[in-house]
């Protein structure tokens, strides 16, 4: 701040805080929403106190799911969601940080090639080739598998950029002493890059994560059974069941609960979370 | 850039790149290929008998008023959500930029809608506004304005604006902020030296160094708007009412998925794919300038 100007800080904090209640109101209502019996919360107006059926709502659906529309309960598709999200965040972190330590690394015939047939693949997101993937998938005899939900999604190229990055700021000369010191390539890769790139790994970790836990559009065509469902499809599945009486105090049991694993990631994982996405984009 | 040391293995790095080499080509290429080969393919109802011909589906497409009516209501919502996002995140950015003090606090309390899935947020944005039950609608019936998204094409269109505006902020402001504190308090406080007040110094120093963040910040918003709100309409409007919210991520599921048109979905992706490709050749080749005032 250049000069004082006390009445512009107080209508500054002002106006972020109205801005905060504004973000933070469908999460508010969601919330106490899904605290309230049937009767409540399809009571106009619904109330804006919290009410006392939290641990009923919670249980049912995690037990029991809905009773209209999806009837699947919701623990499995929590445990869905959560192989997904890490084997997309585990997934993209080891194979691309191998290539992009053999492309940083190691001079060999196409390695150009090979950059460039992994740097396309950062233009085409799969909302673009949804049913040609899907076959692919099908034909593989994936759908239905946690291998078909994750691998197309594990094809891309920002974490091999984000490492390739990483290796050529990381100073030669600890590559050149750990070949004096008799360390083959992949002893270096474990002994030395792999601690250092602790950073980057956390950061993109938490950006993966939540990417993995997020996706709608693939699973939703990948998962035919029930039992397969992840947690955002389950959710859509229950809106889906007719409009007539949608059960909302459990839709949004259901969406508090699928939106609590990638926030508690981003909460204790806050300051990579936010380097990560600086890094990863530029 | 190019490493001094290198290692030496005949075998070594094909093998360390082949997982993701695999991948790609499995999961990327070959159904790339495919959509491209099947955009030009005819099939009948029963997938007996397909037959070749060319361009034909995309002539079938630009004279379809369905999917030239999909691509302006694409046009309007990607223009609408990039544009009030960006306004939004950068005023907050600003603001939040100036209380130095309580920046971190206000960064914390900002970043939550990132977390949230798209089609969660799709589903509360839902609930406020509800024909019926929304607490919002309630609001703007005591206040005169009758609102029912689910006959009224406009209102629908607004819902899923509010909804893709919100979930995107969070990334939005957190871009501005970094954007922000990188400019050098030198440049600020010489201007303020010369005289020059708060808006002033905004508009003449401040917006065009920020220029290179806001050029992104437009670029992945664009994106953002024409493929990741997918959830959005399929979660909230389903693309109607009459189209109204049938955007073309949407209508290539809908035609492709639901209708079984292989030929015509496949050429729709085709026509998605030449647009992500010129959006990313324009973002590198303005990064890669630095754009300046």
């Amino acid at each position: 701040m250049v000069e004082r100007r006390p009445i512009g800080t107080i209508a500054s904090h002002l106006i972020l805080i109205a801005g905060i209640a504004i973000v933070a109101l469908p999460l508010y209502v969601g919330f106490v929403g899904s605290t309230l019996s049937f009767d409540q919360v399809t009571s106009v107006p619904m109330q804006l106190t919290p009410g006392t059926h939290l641990a009923e709502n919670y249980a049912d659906v995690l037990l029991h799911g809905s009773t209209k529309g999806s009837k699947a309960p919701v623990g499995p598709m929590m445990w869905n969601s959560l192989v997904m999200a890490l084997c997309i965040a585990f997934g993209k972190i080891a194979i691309s940080m191998l290539s992009a330590f053999a492309i940083v690394y190691f001079r060999f015939p196409f390695r150009r090639t090979c950059f460039w047939m992994i740097f396309v693949t950062l233009m085409l997101p799969v909302e673009v080739r949804i049913l040609p993937t899907y076959k692919v998938v099908a034909e593989l005899g994936m759908v239905d598998t946690y291998a078909g939900l994750t691998l197309p999604l594990i094809a891309s190229a920002t974490a091999t950029f984000l490492f390739r990055q990483f290796f050529l700021t990381v100073p030669d000369e600890l590559a050149e002493a750990a070949r004096i010191d008799g360390a083959g390539p992949m002893r270096f890769f474990f002994g030395i890059l792999l601690p250092l790139s602790r950073t980057s790994i956390a950061a993109l970790f938490v950006i993966m994560f939540i990417y993995g836990w997020n996706q709608y559009l693939w699973p939703l065509l990948v998962t035919t059974r029930e039992d397969m469902y992840t947690v955002v499809i389950g959710i859509k599945r229950m809106v889906a069941g007719g409009d007539t009486l949608v059960e909302w105090q459990l839709v949004l049991a259901t969406a508090m609960l699928a939106l609590l694993p990638p926030a508690a990631v981003v909460l204790v994982m806050q300051r990579w979370f936010v380097k990560g996405l600086v890094d990863t984009e530029k | 850039m190019e490493k001094r040391v290198v290692f030496q293995s005949r075998w070594l790095p094909f093998a360390l790149v082949a997982p993701q080499l695999a991948i790609t080509l499995v999961f990327f290429f070959w159904p790339a290929s495919q959509a491209l080969y099947w955009s030009m393919l005819i099939q009948d109802a029963f997938a007996a008998k397909t037959q070749f011909v060319w361009f034909d589906n995309f002539r079938d497409l630009f004279t379809d008023p369905h999917y030239l009516a999909s691509f302006k209501v694409t046009a309007v919502f990607s223009v609408l959500v990039t544009v009030t996002g960006l306004a939004i995140a950068l005023l907050f950015a600003v603001l939040a930029d100036r209380v130095i003090r309580a920046s971190k606090l206000y960064q914390m309390l900002l970043i939550w809608p990132y977390a949230v899935a798209t089609a969660v947020a799709a589903v509360l944005w839902v609930f406020l506004l509800n024909p019926t039950l929304g607490i919002l609608t309630h609001v703007m019936r005591a206040l005169g304005y009758d609102w029912n998204y689910l006959l009224n094409p406009g209102q629908a269109l607004a819902l899923i604006v509010i909804a893709a505006v919100w979930k995107q902020i969070s990334y939005n402001f957190l871009f501005f902020l970094a954007g922000l504190q990188s400019i050098p308090r030198s440049l600020i406080e010489a201007a303020a030296i010369d005289g020059a007040g708060p808006a002033r110094r905004f508009w003449t120093v401040v917006f065009p160094l920020l220029s290179p963040t806001t050029f992104f910040l437009l670029v992945v918003n664009v994106v953002y708007a024409f493929f990741d709100t997918f959830a959005i309409v399929d979660a909230a409007t389903s693309g109607g009412p009459v189209q109204a919210t049938s955007i073309l991520v949407f209508k290539v599921y809908q035609d492709g998925v639901q209708a079984l048109d292989l030929g015509g979905s496949a050429a729709q992706s085709v026509v998605l794919m030449a647009i992500v490709i010129a959006l990313t050749v324009v973002q590198f080749r303005f990064i890669e300038r630095k754009v300046q005032y």
